[in-house]
């Protein structure tokens, strides 16, 4: 979407690839440093990696993430993934039970992102929807929670509760209560959680702060913290690193049966799938550079950058939508999309039914004729009956985002003119 | 308080997660290549590191189908595109050809953003399924190839995976059959475990070089029917464990015999360019259906499987590989694209990667005669290297070994004496694993014990790759000649 990749990991790739480059001064004396230790550990990039991680990577990250809870993270618990979506996938073969008279059951937000859903059905599970509140946020309600789990009961057997914090797509950030009274529900109702915390690093402040489940659950203490089996995920793939395209992530496992760690290992292993040039872009983001070392500033400094131009994003969103008759948004405390409710009239709802579309899907599709504009309606996500949404990414820079937000404003105001 | 927990079943300390209550597929997956012999082998090297002294200095791992791990170097023209592609500020630096150059720019403008950070399409980039496109009309002789019908890949077994998912289904006596060598590369097995699908298999003939015999396919399906449905053939050529290079009119049989049967074929070819054995071509199964004939190539389902982690690139950490589809319903085509788009997007770098390896220099151009000079010494030393193992075994009494036709693995037969049979089998262990165990720690070499692929009742083998250097090669073939005499001695 336009936003710049950081120099420091671009140029420990290039170096990791094309080894030459090492030869001579035209890297960073920090780039060239870490290259080489990469190489030392891996021997080429060619190669493929160990079976749950490149041994340093695995390393690194479990540093970070002591260094992130205050609590020392086991690497044997870590297992590198290439991206969430494959760490969750996998974890979902584990756990899901698809065939015979009771299915594995899988308590899943709604609103969702859309890949999550596919990979439930693709695995065979059943998808237990509990509903967000989106008047107070979009919070996590335990009553609802307990309403979906009960629900469920008589045609699945619901054994694993999904949460994403900070949510896609709604942007909201857990407070720390929350998080201690979803680790007591999965507790009480024997459940086990999977942490979606891809958007962690994206956090706008205002009173609100990332926690991991991982932490919450750690100072809980016993008998929470020795017992609640926990899945966490975090990727490359978003916050300032960005690396999408290069699928990389990582997965962190809580108190899970040891036989079973051996099954997870060997699932894993059979999918030999995670780039090594990935793992070394994951190196970098769990151990940046440092300051005092010859790219921090830049790296520093960009970093910054991104993260001034989200939080300028969501400022800038935020007055635009609020401004506009018929669009309400609730805060956006984190991740990089905007959730909006559009209060249709009754005439665009009749003119979508006629047209056999759902009105938000309608919206967006004359969105995207008109303006060239293109936003995804609510109903991919999911959302109560008779509501209606839309999803914009803001991760793009502040001239864009202006465009894009004058676009949609122009649209809008013709759109409730057309359909009063 | 602790009552009410107790109640509760906090305090009952019984996991939610266990052996038990995970998938009961996942309890059948088993991938020998990284099994437990490369367990043991990892610790031995942390041993050594450690300074625990051994008969050995190193283990060297002739497991793995790893060719830069072993020590063949990566081809530069690949390297450098893709250093500037990831840092595109190096395309200013004057230490990289024009060609170099101009390539990088090509890929990075096919990238969203400019750039190879950002998720491409899931199909893949199309840049790149265009050029994978022209490169198999090129090997195929000009038989058309569709873009559209390409999918890129996170390497083979990923599309494997995908598409045996694809395939499966049914209960009991009607869940899906999906026919596969014995030997056969276990990644195959593993999937069909964790799928729940029934294995069926078909023997290559051990006596006529590992050659399919499509008398024995027959068979294999006859018996099949009995307790599943049948739907796929599988088929790895050039072949993994056994490098056997199929005929032009073994490829024509066993595509009449997938078409009479009314088989979808999967075509693992991802070792076309390692064939190395005089009078032995590689044919792609593409191409002999459609020269053919609309009677066959308007009909059959294929699809074939290539990577960038063989051949000559080796290139197994990029991740990078396709699939073409032939004469897939489209609905079913539809249903493969929402498959794929569940994990976004393969690795694009692994894409990059691709496109660079479909589309390699060409005369003229200035990285070309490296480019040459490098791809022909990779395949030529291997072919050499093929030729040494393959004699230097069959020195070795006891040790029968079919010539290496192709693909880096030799897979010979071993006589194991009674005695060593029988401890085996008191150990619980396959005695062919008994051996290579022994041969690890006695020697510190690991190789993969013939159980882990599927071999004939009473026989045994096992797999050693042919990528170590030459000379380091070379003292491997002498430690297992060493070995296997005493090994023989020891249990007389």
């Amino acid at each position: 979407m336009g936003l710049k990749p950081l120099t420091f990991v671009r140029q420990v790739l290039a170096a990791c690839i094309y080894p030459s480059l090492l030869l001579d001064d035209s890297l960073p004396h920090d780039v060239r440093k870490r290259a080489q230790c990469l190489l030392e550990e891996c021997g080429s990039i060619g190669s493929y990696a160990p079976m749950t991680g490149i041994r340093k990577v695995l390393l690194s990250v479990s540093e970070f993430i002591t260094r992130r809870d205050g609590i020392v993270s086991n690497p044997d618990n870590i297992i590198i993934t290439s991206g969430s979506q494959h760490g969750i996938i996998v974890l979902l073969k584990l756990l899901v039970q698809s065939e015979g008279s009771v299915r594995t059951g899988v308590l899943i937000p709604v609103p969702c992102y859309i890949s999550f859903k596919k990979a439930l059905t693709a695995q065979g599970a059943v998808a237990v929807p509990y509903y967000l509140c989106e008047e107070e946020g979009w919070t996590v309600q335990i009553k609802e929670l307990r309403r979906a789990l009960h629900a469920a009961r008589g045609h699945c057997n619901p054994m694993v509760l999904y949460i994403i914090n900070p949510g896609n797509p709604s942007g909201h950030v857990q407070s720390k209560a929350s998080i201690e009274e979803v680790i007591r529900f999965a507790a009480e109702e024997r459940l086990f959680l999977m942490a979606d915390e891809v958007y962690q690093s994206i956090v706008y402040g205002n009173g609100r702060e990332f926690y991991s489940y991982k932490k919450v659950l750690s100072e809980m203490g016993s008998p929470y913290s020795n017992n609640v089996e926990l899945a966490s995920f975090h990727t490359i793939s978003k916050g300032a690193i960005g690396e999408c395209g290069l699928r990389t992530g990582y997965m962190e496992l809580v108190n899970i049966d040891p036989e079973v760690m051996q099954y997870a290992y060997s699932l894993f292993t059979i999918n030999l799938n995670v780039p090594v040039i990935g793992q070394i872009a994951l190196d970098v983001m769990a151990d940046p550079p440092q300051p005092g070392q010859p790219s921090y500033a830049l790296y520093a400094q960009v970093r910054v950058e991104i993260f001034l131009t989200l939080m300028n994003n969501v400022q800038r969103t935020l007055e635009v939508l609020t401004g506009l008759p018929g669009i309400t948004c609730q805060p956006i405390m984190g991740g990089v999309f905007a959730f909006a409710r559009l209060h249709l009239s009754e005439a665009a709802i009749k003119h979508a039914k006629e047209k056999k579309l759902k009105p938000d899907f309608l919206y967006c599709l004359r969105l995207l004729e008109d303006m060239r504009l293109f936003a995804s309606p609510g109903c991919d996500f999911g959302q109560e009956e008779g509501t209606y949404h839309i999803r914009m990414c803001l991760a793009t820079p502040e001239e864009t985002m202006e465009d894009v937000l004058q676009r949609l404003k122009s649209f809008h105001l013709r759109f409730i003119k057309e359909f009063p | 308080m602790i009552s009410e927990m107790a109640e509760n079943g906090l305090l009952h300390h019984g996991k939610v997660l266990t052996v038990d209550t995970m998938n009961p597929n996942v309890k059948r997956v088993e991938y020998a290549v990284r099994g437990p012999i490369v367990q043991r082998a990892l610790q031995i090297e942390k041993e050594l590191k450690e300074g625990v002294k051994k008969p050995f200095t190193e283990v060297i791992k002739a497991n793995i189908g790893d060719c830069h791990a072993m020590g063949q170097k990566p081809i530069t023209f690949f390297r450098q595109v893709l250093a500037l592609c990831s840092y595109p500020e190096l395309l200013e630096d004057n230490k990289f050809p024009e060609d170099v150059k101009n390539r990088a720019r090509r890929i990075l403008q096919a990238c969203a953003g400019r750039s190879l950070g950002a998720y491409s399409a899931s199909q893949g980039i199309e840049l790149v399924r265009r050029d994978v496109a022209q490169y198999i009309e090129r090997r195929d002789g000009g038989i058309p190839c569709n873009p559209d019908n390409i999918y890129l890949t996170a390497g083979a077994s990923d599309a494997i995976m995908t598409m045996l998912k694809l395939l499966v289904s049914g209960e009991g006596p009607s869940r899906t059959g999906v026919m596969i060598s014995i030997p056969q590369y276990p990644l195959y097995s593993a999937a069909l475990a964790e799928l729940a699908a029934v294995q069926i298999n078909y023997y290559l003939d051990e006596e006529k070089c590992w050659s399919l015999d499509v008398s024995e396919l027959r068979r294999a399906l006859e018996a099949a029917r009995k307790h599943c449905r049948p739907r796929v053939l599988c088929i790895i050529n050039p072949g993994n464990p056994t490098g056997q290079v199929q005929s032009r009119q073994c490829v024509e049989d066993v595509i009449q015999f997938a078409a009479e049967e009314n088989l979808f074929l999967m075509a693992d070819e991802v070792y076309q360019d390692n064939v190395y054995a005089e009078g032995c071509q590689f044919h792609s199964f593409k191409k002999v259906l459609f020269e053919m004939g609309p009677e066959y190539s308007d009909k059959l389902e294929l699809a074939s499987f290539h990577s960038t982690s063989k051949c000559y690139m080796g290139e197994c950490g990029f991740r990078g590989g396709y699939m073409e589809v032939v004469n897939l319903d489209p609905e079913v085509k539809v249903q493969l694209t929402k498959l794929v788009s569940v994990r976004l997007c393969p690795s694009v770098p692994g894409q990059a990667l691709l496109d660079l390896v479909v589309n390699p220099p060409q005369p003229g151009e200035p990285s070309y005669g490296t480019f040459i000079k490098e791809r022909s010494h990779t395949l030529e030393v291997l072919a050499e290297k093929a030729k040494m193992t393959q004699e230097i075994l069959n020195q070795v009494p006891g040790i029968t070994c079919n010539p290496v036709q192709g693909a880096m693995y030799t897979f010979p037969q071993i006589q194991l004496p009674p005695k060593a049979i029988a401890e085996a089998k008191e150990k619980g262990q396959a005695p062919d694993m008994f051996y290579c165990m022994k041969l690890l720690e006695e020697k510190g070499i690991c190789l993969v014990p013939g159980s882990g692929f599927g071999q004939r009742d009473g026989t045994y083998h096992f797999r050693m790759t042919i990528l170590p250097p030459t000379e380091k090669l070379k003292i491997v073939l002498d430690k297992v000649k060493e070995f296997h005499q005493s090994f023989t001695e020891q249990y007389s």
